[in-house]
């Protein structure tokens, strides 16, 4: 069982996944051409939304997939090494993920941005001021090159992990190391500097220095679930025998840990904002509060008590019951963080919640599988010839 | 069993045994001190001395000895605060968020890490205690019940959580510390010979007797407790930066402030671990225990760190400017072209731009350019600190009411005064305590110490297990 199956029933799952997903789109596109007016305008700004949230959500998760990897060979980390081509496979998704947000931000990006409108601008100081960053020139330049490295990388570690599959020796290990801190460095920036593009300009006016890491913890534990819950399926399939719970352990303290710290960056945010309680910066939570405050109460709520009391027992996060369904509950909620980032920024007040919304998220996510695990199927299951592999197989927790 | 890979460079090195061990790491606290300890410790006495002087004088006169004027109205007193317990922040983390990480580096050098925290809160509650004026009073600061009328505590100032934060973060500190040297005293008391010492020892090892359950108590309590210290670790550093980020001040308020304060507490408190643990190997003889691999990792986590706080000073003036907020905008301006701009410049330059020196491994495996290197972040932390406190308030709303601070010889006494009371502390500290964790260390002599790794790679080729899956 070292070679991972895609099997027929798989593919059938993720093509069902993705039906409802192309029928939500139609039906949003349906909404869109039998509205007129402001119910128009509504119709598409919401598809377009949507869009950004899921194309956002999943391309967020492999990148973050590709980041862990990295941390993994920049800190010489040995527990986590039979789990490296699940962090590969979660990463492969950056190719058609930078195509569908090329898109979405290409063809929707009129519906998204405000500063986009080029009569917006002109009559609006602050956006004036801030048109030097924020034009579409440099949107575009900016966007691509986050893309374009981060898919450089995702390469380059999938290339060096099959060659040492190959050749074996240390030389791979060490260049990997190398390569991961330079991707590293990269990405310190990019992952700040994405959201902010992307996301934070959605909310024109405003600003906040602690957005970008914000941002950037939510991706992290969103993948870091993501993956815990494809290794916990590969291992009820009977993929990954030498996976034990002291494995699930450790991606549950992992789990546990970055929930805090999303936690703690939301907190942060937030709380800083309240308290100084200034009009440039209240707008933000001010229009989340008023319009949307059960859902993004609750978001907040589930997203860190779950994981915090759920997972802090020992017990629990050697459990593969307790990590998973801990992990779906907050694999979903971790969505609503990006809807609760994007949607009042666009929909204001003019929000559903409802087939569409479902819809193009299981789309999305039947794509996203099929991606995950086809790449999945392409190598070993477990990297062969990795210095730390003997380490990872006999890991124990002390 | 643990296995450790073949290639990971082994953490103690030569062939030593475990009485090895003992003999090295007990040397300091059983034999007598040499004549440079005496030298270090007269100078950081004197030293200390001037600073006590200059804290009694303060006390004496009232804070208007020190430079503060109408609009610099917090200056060296609260760097130094900030400062001091940035540096205090090192000690957990190695001790706590290495434990729970599994890094078996941090055993040779968390005792003297955390002692140096211990020792840097220390130094920092000095400030705030000083400057309330009438530190006779300084008990006001608890919500106590009193026959004062309506005095009392204002839950909204996070000064005030920075009292609770900080006292929790000293207590934890110093619990975790202290159990972590029970089986060490317990080591020294068996092996005294003068009845004073073997009493003294044994009343401050808590008559640990060593078997087996007292072992699993204590792995089971430095577990509790390195989970308790991990967020004591962010709370700390985050309520200090919230003495400033809850105001309106231009250049104060920001949300960033609570993660980035935290990586820069880090960063300086690594660096004051190596200028430490740089002098205490030579010194007290543990060249074999700490060496270069640790004083690498501790530069890497440099480089980290910094970097952190390169990206958050390169954000907070990329918002200033994006916000369109002229106020935020003018006072990034001022802090990097105004009459203070020399300080942000060795802010910069020694905190973003000298760590990345560290890339090359060459020199952040040279132990002397290290050393150097430390006592660089060390005055860039210090410079960080000054331009985010003085150059946000110097200019304020109205020009007429600018000014520039000028300190006093108090304020640079008692900052000065304060290194040297910490020295005096660390030199007593460094003569009387099982400086390295030596039975932990021990735990890990036989998967990573150099000989026997060596030993183990001749038994491993013969079973091989890596072609098992």
């Amino acid at each position: 069982m070292d070679q991972f199956e895609f099997t027929s029933s798989h593919k059938k799952f993720t093509f069902g996944l993705m039906g409802i997903g192309l029928l939500a789109l139609m039906w949003a596109v349906y909404c869109i051409m039998g509205s007129e007016g402001a119910d128009h305008h509504a119709a598409s700004a919401r598809l377009w939304s949507n869009l950004l949230i899921c194309g956002f959500f999943f391309i967020g998760i492999s990148v973050a997939a590709l980041f862990f990897l990295a941390v993994q060979h920049a800190a010489e980390a040995g527990w986590a090494t039979m789990f490296n081509r699940v962090f590969e496979a979660t990463s492969s998704y950056l190719y058609v993920g930078s195509g569908i947000l090329v898109a979405v931000l290409f063809f929707g990006g009129h519906d998204l941005y405000h500063w986009m409108h080029a009569d917006a601008v002109a009559h609006d100081d602050l956006l004036a001021h801030k048109s030097d960053y924020l034009n579409p020139t440099f949107f575009w330049i900016r966007t691509l090159i986050y893309l374009g490295v981060w898919i450089f990388f995702m390469r380059l570690f999938r290339k060096l992990s099959l060659e040492e599959d190959e050749i074996g020796g240390t030389k791979i290990h060490f260049r990997n190391q190398k390569y991961a801190a330079i991707f590293l460095v990269f990405f310190g920036y990019s992952s700040s500097t994405a959201s902010w593009d992307w996301i934070m300009s959605i909310d024109a006016h405003w600003f906040s220095t602690l957005f970008g890491w914000y941002v950037f913890s939510g991706m992290w534990i969103s993948s870091l679930v993501f993956m815990t819950l494809l290794i916990i399926w590969l291992k009820g399939k009977g993929y990954l025998p030498k996976v034990n719970e002291n494995h699930i352990h450790d991606m549950g303290k992992w789990i546990f840990g970055v929930s805090c710290l999303w936690t703690y960056l939301w907190f942060s945010q937030f709380m800083l904002i309240w308290y100084a309680n200034i009009p440039e910066e209240i707008v933000y939570f001010k229009a989340r509060f008023d319009d949307y405050k059960v859902l993004y109460f609750g978001m907040i709520i589930v997203n860190f008590v779950f994981p915090f009391f759920g997972l802090m027992d020992k017990d629990n996060k050697r459990s593969i019951g307790w990590v998973g369904t801990i992990g779906v509950i907050i694999f979903i909620t971790h969505w609503f963080d990006v809807y609760m980032m994007v949607t009042p920024g666009v929909m204001k007040d003019h929000w559903h919640f409802g087939g569409i919304e479902i819809g193009l998220f299981l789309g999305f996510l039947g794509l996203f599988l099929f991606i995950v695990l086809n790449a999945l199927s392409k190598a070993p299951l477990i990297v062969k010839n990795h210095p730390f592999l003997d380490e990872c197989i006999h890991l124990e927790q002390n | 069993m643990h296995k450790e890979a073949d290639i990971r460079i082994p953490l103690i090195l030569g062939d030593k045994t475990y009485h090895d061990i003992t003999e090295d790491v007990c040397a300091p606290a059983e034999g007598k001190a040499n004549k440079l300890w005496y030298m270090a410790f007269t100078f950081a006495a004197i030293v200390a001395f001037w600073g006590i002087c200059c804290i009694i004088y303060t006390i004496g006169r009232g804070i208007g000895v020190w430079g503060l004027n109408n609009t610099v109205g917090w200056a060296w007193d609260i760097t130094n605060f900030v400062w001091w317990v940035g540096i205090g922040h090192a000690g957990t983390l190695i001790s706590a968020v290495l434990l729970l990480f599994r890094q078996r580096w941090r055993m040779a050098i968390n005792r003297s890490a955390e002692a140096m925290t211990i020792f840097a809160v220390m130094m920092a509650a000095v400030f705030p205690g000083i400057h309330m004026g009438r530190i006779w009073v300084g008990y006001w600061v608890f919500p106590l019940p009193n026959a004062f009328g309506s005095l009392w505590v204002n839950f909204n100032s996070p000064l005030l959580w920075d009292v609770f934060a900080i006292s929790t973060y000293f207590s934890v500190g110093l619990v975790f510390w202290y159990v972590g040297l029970l089986p060490d005293f317990a080591t020294i008391r068996d092996r005294a010979v003068k009845p004073v010492y073997k009493t003294v020892y044994g009343i401050l090892s808590f008559g640990w007797t060593g078997d087996v359950k007292a072992w699993i108590r204590f792995e089971e309590v430095s577990l509790v407790l390195a989970g308790i210290a991990t967020p004591l670790v962010f709370s700390v550093h985050s309520i200090v930066s919230m003495d400033f980020a809850t105001s309106v001040i231009p250049g104060w308020h920001t949300t960033i402030f609570p993660p980035y304060f935290v990586a820069g507490a880090i960063f300086s408190g690594f660096a004051m671990v190596q200028t430490l643990m740089l002098t205490l190997r030579k010194v007290v003889g543990l060249e074999s225990y700490i060496h270069v691999k640790h004083v690498e990792y501790m530069n890497i986590i440099i480089i980290i760190t910094g970097s952190v706080v390169g990206v958050a000073y390169i954000t907070e003036l990329f918002i200033s400017w994006y916000s369109g907020v002229e106020y935020e905008g003018y006072a990034f301006m001022n802090r990097a072209t105004g009459p203070y701009w020399w300080a942000y410049a060795i802010m910069m330059s020694c905190n973003v731009l000298s760590p990345q020196i560290f890339w090359f491994k060459s020199l952040r495996t040279n132990l002397t350019f290290t050393f150097f290197m430390s006592i660089i972040v060390n005055i860039g932390m210090w410079f960080e600190r000054f331009v985010i406190i003085v150059t946000s308030l110097h200019r304020d709303y109205m020009p007429s009411s600018w000014e520039m601070f000028h300190p006093t010889f108090v304020d640079v006494g008692i900052y000065i005064g304060t290194i040297g009371i910490f020295f005096v502390l660390f030199l007593l500290y460094a003569r009387t305590f099982p400086v390295l964790a030596l039975n932990e260390l021990k735990s890990i002599l036989k998967i990573a110490g150099e000989a026997q790794k060596e030993r183990n790679k001749d038994t491993n080729t013969s079973t091989p297990s890596n072609d098992k899956l």
